[in-house]
């Protein structure tokens, strides 16, 4: 690691991994930083050593991630793995934490590719051990291969059925699927489908998903109109609302799906602006049309800005390397634009779907925003939908008033899995959109950073004394 | 036009909803204009201390005031307990300054004793590394000592402003937040406060509004002088309890994070971190408690202070417009309790006592004539 | 647990409340303890009650655990090594000074 780079990266996902190759090609001088010991992100976890046997259970779609890795691996980009990346100031000082110390150093440009991670779910019993993301069944089975047989999957979204569909490749028994997905976004998803008859094939591969599974013999439940999961100290059962009726289903693993959203934290921590989008519920960057934000030197690239998908996160990443490229000195205006234009093709071709699938998988209301006032909504304070309701009603303004308040954000997660319930909590009971509100304030460190860590950067303390 | 409330409290802060409790309690009724969500909000970096062993050393009426506050702040507790039932954490088991160093422990001492010679009641100890080890276990044996207090406590200052607003309320006191007051109008007996969510009339009006405080004093014919000074606050992970009692720049909370802070720098009105100030907070808290550089840090916050030119808080009542007051400072829980108990009384009778003139403005025209 | 059949991987043990467990070199403590099922890994602060792993992404602070002596690790991001010792973290972090429950006067 060095003082200074032209441009850092943060993310070894597919944008993150584009943007260093990309930009180490034209001689910048780049940094590429993650948490996680080896590149792919979450989408391609554990591309570099797969040792899975059967490359059918995975499919092709992951192994597509090989070619980019590869392609990474050639590139002279500084890769620092397994570190935490605590700050992005507006300035540009990056912290990051590696093998229990702390380094700051600065660059000329920072693109910010941190990826999504998984919609809250917050329904009664979803701290219960044994309740996990469908997120967590798929990196458990990309790094690990390991399953658990007789899970029950719940909820909505493509990447519900692929895992599912992967359990079945992979001959594990599957108890249930319960399929939250309204049956009136159909109806909603519909003048949307034109756009997404571009991409026909993506359409088929999850018909092709469900169909599988619904001819396996596996129960899958659709319509269903609430959840909740119960058990002691851990999980016993999922209870399901189909049709006015409640069902129980007895099982020791859940995993629930509802979508992904942009891992937003370090991007507002430096600055950036982020506003509500309402057709995916959930903060987008806002950048312009080559992932800049309003702060200089700051782009964000991939699914941390606005989700996208891994294929359009690849663009996202070239284009935002031009950029800084560009804005470095080392590509000219012309060689820029010639080279991202490709890019941009694809990207805006790549994008056509979204609108059908953000309407035909977009979650009900009930799953977002707990009826029962004994749900927990932020799992760290432990905080009930209940108190936060009675906080609103004593003249909470905002998440941040609230998070004094309640200490609903404070833990932590700081606001990964409540900020988003939290906010469409608040606008519904002030009868307001979610733009209207004030967003949770984050500061860095964005992630829990050790006090000797803190207190050993010397450096730091030896200039300013 | 008659006034809809008795008195008007401009803002929702520590210092503003003590006042208004009080004012409530004592039978007037009494609205809060509060802004919104993002206000500065000098009561969320709060550190949470009822302290005396450093308030006032060169000024009595500041400490006389302090001690006043801090023996009266178990009331307050029990008052917001029987009424809403939250725990505001008031705990009072004296308190510590550590001195890493001779030097550090010899300046101490001679301002102890100068705060002593003032207020005898500040009977403090100053004690020797082993001796307060022996109060702080895994305290370094590195470091000098310290002073302790046993008048010192501390509490939870978000949940005194819950505890506050819950109360006020439930003795049917009216907060309207989201309601920044943008003017002042006095029409005889009465003030009309202006709001974007529409105007307030008022008997009496009180601006408690820190920072904002200046702009609307200057309305009803007051010079409210105040500046921000930005503090920064470390909060480490949940920690099994270690601490027996709070320290000048360390607090553990009874939730079992601990509290690194007490940073002061002139930065203007940006409420961002600066590295190398934390980073500097994070040597004295490892130089102190060496165990605790394993524990991680899962938030850092940085408020703004309202500092007055001398530091001391103001009282004041307009002189062209009575009925206008304006109460300032920067130690929101330690005076709560004077705020809720004592200013109320003064307020409804329509004058500051003589122990109060100390605290108010013609402090600063004296320094002026004098310079 | 339902293992799927991978390439064969240099095993490494760790140690989980006292008792020795084989691990695969490479992957975190948290799936190194899912694999033996092993679902329940603290007990919160607030309320105590059970928590286990939900996102495996190191985003959401459940899979919290004791390494090695040091509180409030993520088992999630952690990889294990041979000889790791692993404890179930109960309530708040023990950093090894705290006080007895008589002396908690706070």
């Amino acid at each position: 690691m060095k003082d200074h780079y032209d441009i850092a990266i943060i993310g070894t996902g597919p944008a993150g991994m584009a943007a260093a190759t990309v930009a180490s090609a034209h001689g910048a001088d780049v940094l590429i930083v993650d948490e996680q010991p080896e590149v792919g992100g979450q989408i391609y976890r554990g591309i570099t050593h797969q040792s899975i046997k059967d490359k059918t259970i995975l499919g092709d779609d992951y192994y597509k991630g090989q070619s980019l890795a590869d392609a990474f691996a050639a590139s002279n980009a500084d890769h620092v793995s397994g570190a935490t990346i605590w700050q992005v100031s507006p300035e540009r000082e990056i912290g990051i934490s590696k093998d229990g110390a702390a380094h700051l150093l600065t660059a000329d440009q920072v693109i910010i590719a941190t990826g999504a991670q998984e919609r809250p779910f917050p329904i009664p019993g979803w701290t219960l051990p044994g309740v996990m993301t469908a997120g967590s069944a798929q990196i458990l089975l990309k790094s690990s291969g390991i399953t658990f047989s007789n899970a029950v999957f719940a909820g909505t979204g493509p990447l519900l059925y692929l895992i599912a569909y992967q359990y079945l490749k992979a001959g594990v028994p599957i108890r249930a699927i319960l399929d939250t997905t309204p049956k009136s976004n159909r109806l909603k998803a519909l003048p949307h489908l034109p756009g997404a008859l571009f991409h026909l094939s993506s359409i088929m591969k999850g018909r092709k998903w469900i169909k599988a599974l619904k001819s396996s013999g596996t129960l899958f439940i659709e319509g269903i109109d609430n959840l909740k999961i119960t058990g002691k100290d851990s999980t016993e059962a999922i209870e399901y609302l189909l049709q006015n009726k409640w069902h129980r289903i007895e099982a020791s693993n859940v995993f629930l799906h509802q979508g992904v959203v942009p891992n937003v934290n370090l991007a507002m921590a430096s600055g950036c602006i982020h506003h509500w989008n309402e057709q995916k519920l959930c903060w987008h960057a806002s950048t312009d049309e080559w992932g800049s934000s309003n702060v200089p030197g700051i782009s964000i690239a991939g699914d941390g800005g606005g989700i996208g998908g891994a294929i359009a996160a690849e663009y996202q990443g070239r284009i935002a390397a031009y950029q800084a490229l560009y804005t470095t000195n080392k590509v000219k205006k012309q060689e820029r634009d010639t080279n991202v234009l490709p890019a941009q093709h694809a990207l805006t071709h790549e994008m056509r779907i979204r609108p059908f699938l953000d309407a035909m998988f977009r979650p009900a209301t009930q799953y977002r925003i707990p009826t029962d006032d004994a749900t927990i909504v932020c799992r760290c304070e432990e905080v009930t939908a209940g108190k936060i309701r009675e906080s609103i009603s004593l003249g909470c303004a905002g998440p941040n008033q609230l998070k004094g308040f309640t200490r609903c954000g404070m833990g932590p997660c700081q606001g990964r899995f409540c900020s988003l319930s939290v906010s469409e909590l608040i606008a519904k009971a002030q009868n307001v959109s979610v733009n209207e509100l004030e967003q949770l304030r984050l500061r860095p460190p964005v992630k829990p950073l050790m006090l000797a860590e803190l207190a050993n950067l010397t450096t730091l303390a030896s200039e300013d004394t | 036009m008659s006034p809809a409330y008795d008195s008007i409290v401009v803002g929702g802060g520590l210092v503003g909803s003590a006042l208004a409790f009080g004012l409530q309690r004592e039978g007037l009724s009494t609205l809060i204009l509060d802004e919104g969500d993002l206000a500065f909000r000098a009561t969320r970096g709060n550190f949470g201390l009822v302290w005396v062993q450093s308030k006032g050393i060169d000024y009595s009426p500041y400490a006389h005031w302090t001690w006043e506050s801090a023996e009266t702040w178990a009331s307050l507790s029990n008052l917001i307990s029987e009424i809403t039932g939250i725990d505001v954490g008031y705990r009072r088991p004296g308190g510590a300054e550590i001195c890493v160093d001779d030097k550090e422990f010899a300046a101490k001492r001679q301002k102890m004793k100068k705060l002593q010679s003032h207020s005898p009641h500040v009977k403090f100890e100053m004690l020797d590394q082993k001796s307060m080890a022996e109060l702080l276990p895994g305290l370094s044996p590195d470091v000098a000592g310290g002073c302790y207090f046993s008048g010192d406590g501390h509490a939870n200052p978000l949940n005194l402003l819950r505890g506050l607003h819950q109360s006020f309320k439930s003795m049917g006191g009216v907060i309207n937040s989201n309601a920044p007051v943008n003017d002042i109008v006095s029409q005889g007996s009465s003030f009309t406060a202006k709001t974007k969510k529409g105007q307030f009339h008022g008997a009496r009006i009180i601006l408690a509004a820190g920072l904002g405080t200046q702009n609307l004093a200057n309305k009803v014919g007051m010079d409210i002088p105040v500046h921000p000074d930005r503090g920064q606050i470390l909060v480490t992970e949940r920690l099994k309890p270690f601490l027996t009692i709070p320290l000048s720049k360390i607090r553990q909370t009874i939730e079992g994070s601990v509290q690194i802070g007490d940073s002061h720098e002139d930065a203007g009105l940006d409420v961002g971190m600066s590295t190398p100030i934390l980073n500097k907070m994070a040597i004295r808290a490892v130089q102190m408690f060496p165990h605790l550089g394993n524990t991680r840090i899962v938030r850092a916050w940085s408020a703004l202070r309202i500092m007055t030119p001398d530091g001391y808080p103001i009282y004041e009542q307009s002189e062209q417009h009575p009925g206008a007051f304006a109460a300032v400072c920067h130690s929101g829980v330690t005076l709560a309790a004077a705020h809720a108990l004592q200013v109320p009384k003064y307020i409804i009778e329509g004058t500051l006592p003589t122990s109060l003139a100390p605290l108010r403005t013609n402090r600063f025209k004296k320094e002026m004539a004098h310079a | 647990m339902h293992e799927i059949e991978m390439k064969p991987s240099p095993k490494v043990s760790i140690e989980f409340d006292g008792q020795t467990l084989q691990a695969n070199k490479g992957e975190t403590v948290a799936a190194a303890l899912l694999r033996q099922t092993h679902l329940a890994f603290r007990t919160t602060p607030v309320t105590g009650k059970s928590r286990g792993p939900f996102c495996m992404m190191g985003v959401c602070f459940d899979c919290l655990v004791e390494i090695d002596g040091a509180p409030n690790r993520q088992a999630c991001m952690t990889y294990v090594e041979d000889g790791m010792r692993v404890k179930r973290q109960l309530g708040a972090g023990d950093t090894g000074v705290f006080l007895s429950d008589e002396e908690d006067t706070q």
